[in-house]
């Protein structure tokens, strides 16, 4: 069995797996890691939506061994790390803002909300309704306007 | 018009002379432990004096609520709270936290009578607890109803305990002494003592009874105050345990490969073997809804899954469509009432078509299925149904089988039914092995349940600025109450005065309420064909009557030259309705002038022994409606929603705003873009991007939500009670900014089908592999 290779919320791991099998189930089957959720496996409902070397990404859709021995990929478990705190500024304005629900896909929400605000700043500007209506993550709990006050007020923070 | 009416009764319980008293007992246990019943007189609604124009439905003077309630009270059994050393209290909830919020509220009314920090109750979810019978049961918006006095009742005889073994213990009197903070303190001494180091000392060698009394309103300190969810760190941290997120021994992923039709069935399999084979797979066998595969990934389950050659039989709903299924409806519909020569009338047919109650998380359990037991682990919200069904279906005594509940990602009704755990433990049973059972995305949208399709025929008459009959006659397809509803109204109905209706006609007219003196009113129901898998959606039939019911009123209005909101406002016949009204009228700034093409609407809705208002703007414009959003259904969008809610007592004024803005993006959802496609058989949604349940680009920009001071000083229900009046007055502006009455719902089914369908066979798509090249 091909032996895989990648960077997990900062540490080295190393798995026996077939090249084919989606990351997603690598994290949550294999090396059990659950924060990414599976909503649709399609690449859809952005609910497993992770970072790899900082950018957003649904590892539903990424065969494991696309993956290289030296791409960082980070879930909402490692978020906290890539700011050196227990918490990151967007988790806290989630808290705030007291944006969950049942919480399902509030990981994935997450970690997109912290992608769009860093590309909106590397186009030099802050977050915009704009870039609010371009965010795909599905919450069938409907808590959509919250998260929408949670990301402004989270991008403010840092 | 009418004196404050139907809801009169239901004062605050304690606002009589002296305080009234509660019965708790004090359990023997090492540490404190205390427990009240669940269910109570107190609970119990007041009959409702007639002397209103229109003549009562049966819904206002006794609703589902009342039912429920009722339900527990000769059968309900004790739910207890544990103080330990560390001062921390502990409750086992009876119900399932599916994302509404009642962890945080339960936990809220244990502060409060208890005197303890929030932060230091620790609610969880309890056990299927058979002894229970009825009173486990999450639905019909009932929680806090049914929970609001017994919780505070064992919380209280928890705090008379401790302050009874702190006197006690400092030799001082119960009245020099405070409970605060989880501390009690005397005011003759100063001297001191926690919760924790009383725990064990007011532990009761023998169970005994207490009589108690509970806080008065104005002494409430959390009840009421705005708090944050309590599992809201686990939630933003990935912490949160969902079922498939749980670690259980040698339970290793399993899907089904499912038919192409509706509750088609496996005939033969060709390549068994050859599936077996495949990498990852450790199981393949044949059970009741298709073939299960059993793998060490879910990723290999799906390859095996679509890998299967499997020859299906026929469906239970071979060859339907929406159009075979509403040529149905229609020759079901009771008719209507004759009109007189003279009598001016309003008459409408509303067609509401197939929607999806799929929750984010698919339908999901692990089974561990033994020789001669069996544990099952899910969200499900009647857990002792689940039980005892899967006990008979394996074989065992109820004893053997234990069913742990989970949290839950979201419900919407779904998880009213316990169709993976079944699955689950049919496929642990035959493969001899535990089972993670997972559903795809497609099956869920495609085999799962969903909200009925159904037609609603109104005929209302007027004359003299006043409205004689209103007649509505819904017609739909048949509803699923086998979660254990139905056990409840085998014992009730014959209690309630709706004469020999079926379950169906009885849930019907226990929950349906005509909010306005329209004379004499009629709302009947009517079933047809059971050939599919059906429950209700965050409401049963609420949402589909009561949009229909809207748009008539604003048609009513038009007709008799009146204001949509002051039509409204003079025809209601409650104070509460109307105060919801007024205030989203005000805030909302009704009437205010709008660009053509753009419209705002009001709709109102009392349910739940509470009421909520929604005034909604709309812009229907075609640069708006033209939108161009990839793999999506842009459309109309609502700019501004301003809803004001009256749920008598709000526990938690925040999380019963949250309740209402999910409300919301479901009416907007089922008014405007989310229905499902009936076509040969089966189902065309398969995923997110093709039912178009409410995204970002669909999400009011502006949302204002209103929660209204205490009235009747009791908790209504709150999950459920926003859509009908969302999607309402979501229809009601869509009327007014197009100038035609829709009809048809969701309004963007008669449309092109907005997405290319997923093939059918096999069942299930293959995961992309692109996903790098859309990392941003």
């Amino acid at each position: 069995m091909p032996e895989q290779t990648f960077i997990l919320n900062g540490k080295r791991v190393t798995v026996d797996i077939e090249d084919d099998v989606r990351l997603l189930w690598v994290l949550r089957d294999v090396l059990g890691v659950t924060g990414p959720k599976y909503g649709c496996g399609l690449g859809v409902c952005k609910a497993c939506t992770s970072h790899i070397n900082g950018k957003a990404f649904n590892p539903c859709s990424v065969p494991v061994g696309a993956v290289g021995p030296d791409d960082a990929i980070t879930t909402i478990e490692g978020l906290p790390a890539t700011v050196g705190k227990d918490l990151h500024p967007m988790q806290e304005a989630w808290l705030e803002h007291d944006v969950a629900q049942c919480g399902y896909c509030q990981p994935g929400q997450i970690m997109t909300a912290v992608a769009k605000v860093r590309q909106a700043r590397e186009e030099g500007r802050e977050i915009t309704e704009a870039d609010l209506d371009e965010i795909r993550n599905v919450c069938r709990c409907g808590t959509y306007h919250r998260i929408r006050e949670a990301i402004v007020a989270g991008a403010k923070k840092y | 018009m009418e004196p404050p009416s139907a809801r009169r009764g239901q004062e605050p319980a304690a606002a009589g002379p002296g305080r009234r008293r509660f019965l708790g007992y004090v359990l023997a246990a090492s540490t404190l432990t205390v427990a009240a019943e669940l269910g109570e007189a107190v609970l119990a609604p007041d009959e409702a004096e007639a002397v209103v124009p229109s003549v009562p439905g049966p819904a206002e003077i006794y609703d589902l609520n009342d039912m429920l309630t009722h339900a527990t009270l000769p059968t309900a059994n004790l739910i207890t709270i544990r103080i330990d050393a560390a001062g921390t209290a502990s409750f086992a909830l009876p119900r399932s936290e599916v994302g509404q919020g009642i962890t945080t509220s339960s936990a809220m009314l244990i502060a409060e009578e208890l005197d303890l920090p929030l932060e230091r109750v620790r609610v969880t979810l309890a056990d299927a607890r058979p002894e229970l019978l009825f009173n486990q049961l999450t639905g019909g918006s009932n929680t806090t109803i049914s929970t609001f006095t017994p919780i505070r009742v064992a919380a209280a005889v928890a705090r008379g305990r401790l302050l009874k073994a702190a006197s006690l213990e400092l030799g001082e009197a119960v009245d020099t002494l405070t409970a605060k903070a989880g501390v009690i303190t005397s005011s003759a001494t100063g001297r001191s003592l926690t919760y924790g180091e009383l725990a064990r000392k007011a532990a009761a060698v023998t169970t005994g009874r207490v009589s108690v009394g509970l806080k008065e309103a104005a002494e409430f300190k959390v009840i009421g105050t705005p708090q944050g969810r309590v599992d809201a760190i686990d939630a933003v941290t990935g912490r949160k345990k969902f079922a498939m997120d749980l670690h259980v021994p040698d339970a290793l992923p399993a899907m089904v490969c499912r038919p192409p039709t509706i509750n088609g069935t496996v005939r033969s399999v060709e390549n068994l073997a050859e599936v077996r084979a495949m990498p990852g797979v450790t199981d393949v066998v044949t059970v009741s809804t298709g073939v299960a595969v059993r793998g060490r990934t879910f990723g290999q389950c799906i390859d095996a899954v679509r890998a299967l050659k499997v020859s299906w039989g026929p469906g239970s709903a071979e060859g339907a469509s929406d159009s075979t299924i509403r040529d149905e409806l229609r020759r079901a519909e009771p008719p209507l009432p004759a009109v007189g020569l003279l009598t001016k009338s309003v008459d409408a047919r509303f067609t509401f078509h197939f929607a999806s109650n799929s929750a984010l998380e698919t339908n999901c359990a692990i089974a561990d299925v033994r020789q001669d037991s069996a544990e099952i682990w899910g969200s499900l919200k009647s857990p002792i149904v689940t039980q005892e069904q899967i006990a008979s279906k394996l074989g065992l005594p109820v004893s053997a089988v234990t069913v742990h509940v989970t949290e839950g990602g979201g419900s919407f009704g779904r998880k009213l039914f316990h169709d993976a755990a079944a699955e689950a433990a049919e496929i642990s049973k035959a493969t001899g092995k535990p089972v993670k059972l997972m559903w795809h995305r497609t099956d869920d949208f495609r085999q799962g349940r969903t909200h009925p399709m159904a037609t609603s025929r109104v005929r209302a008459t007027y004359a003299l600025g006043q409205v004689l009959t209103y007649d509505q006659r819904h017609t739909s397809v048949a509803t699923d109450f086998g979660h254990g509803v139905g056990e409840i109204i085998t014992s009730e109905a014959a209690r309630l005065p709706v004469g020999d209706l079926t379950f169906s006609e009885t849930i019907f007219a226990l929950s349906q309420q005509t909010p306005y003196n329209f004379g004499v009113v009629t709302q009947l129901l009517s079933e047809v064909d059971k050939g599919f898998n059906t429950g209700s959606m965050r409401n049963i039939y609420s949402p589909n009557v009561r949009c229909a019911q809207e748009l008539v009123v604003d048609e009513l209005a038009g007709r008799m030259g009146k204001d949509p909101y002051r039509f409204r406002r003079e025809f209601a016949k409650d104070e509460r309705v109307r105060a919801v009204l007024d205030k989203v009228a005000a805030v909302g700034n009704w009437g205010r002038s709008m660009t053509a093409g753009t419209a705002q609407g009001i709709a109102l809705h009392p349910e739940y022994h509470a009421c909520v208002a929604v005034l909604a703007e709309i812009d229907c414009r075609p640069q708006t409606t033209g939108r161009k959003v990839r793999d999506a259904y842009t459309g109309p969008r609502v700019t501004k929603v301003v809803c004001a809610v009256d749920v008598g007592l709000a526990v938690n004024p925040q999380g019963l705003q949250a309740q209402m803005m999910g409300g919301i993006m479901d009416g907007i959802a089922i008014t405007l873009s989310s229905g499902l496609h009936l076509d040969d058989g089966h189902f065309l949604e398969g995923s997110w991007d093709n039912y178009f349940y409410t995204r970002q680009w669909n999400a009011p920009p502006e949302l204002e939500i209103v929660v209204m001071p205490p009235t009747t000083g009791q908790p209504g229900g709150a999950g459920e009670l926003a859509v009908g009046a969302a999607a309402a007055a979501v229809a009601c502006a869509y009327g007014r900014a197009t100038g035609t009455m829709p009809t048809s719902f969701p309004i963007n089914h008669a449309g092109p089908l907005g997405f290319e369908p997923l093939p059918t066979t096999p069942p299930i798509p293959a995961s992309p592999t692109d996903g790098l090249n859309r990392a941003f």
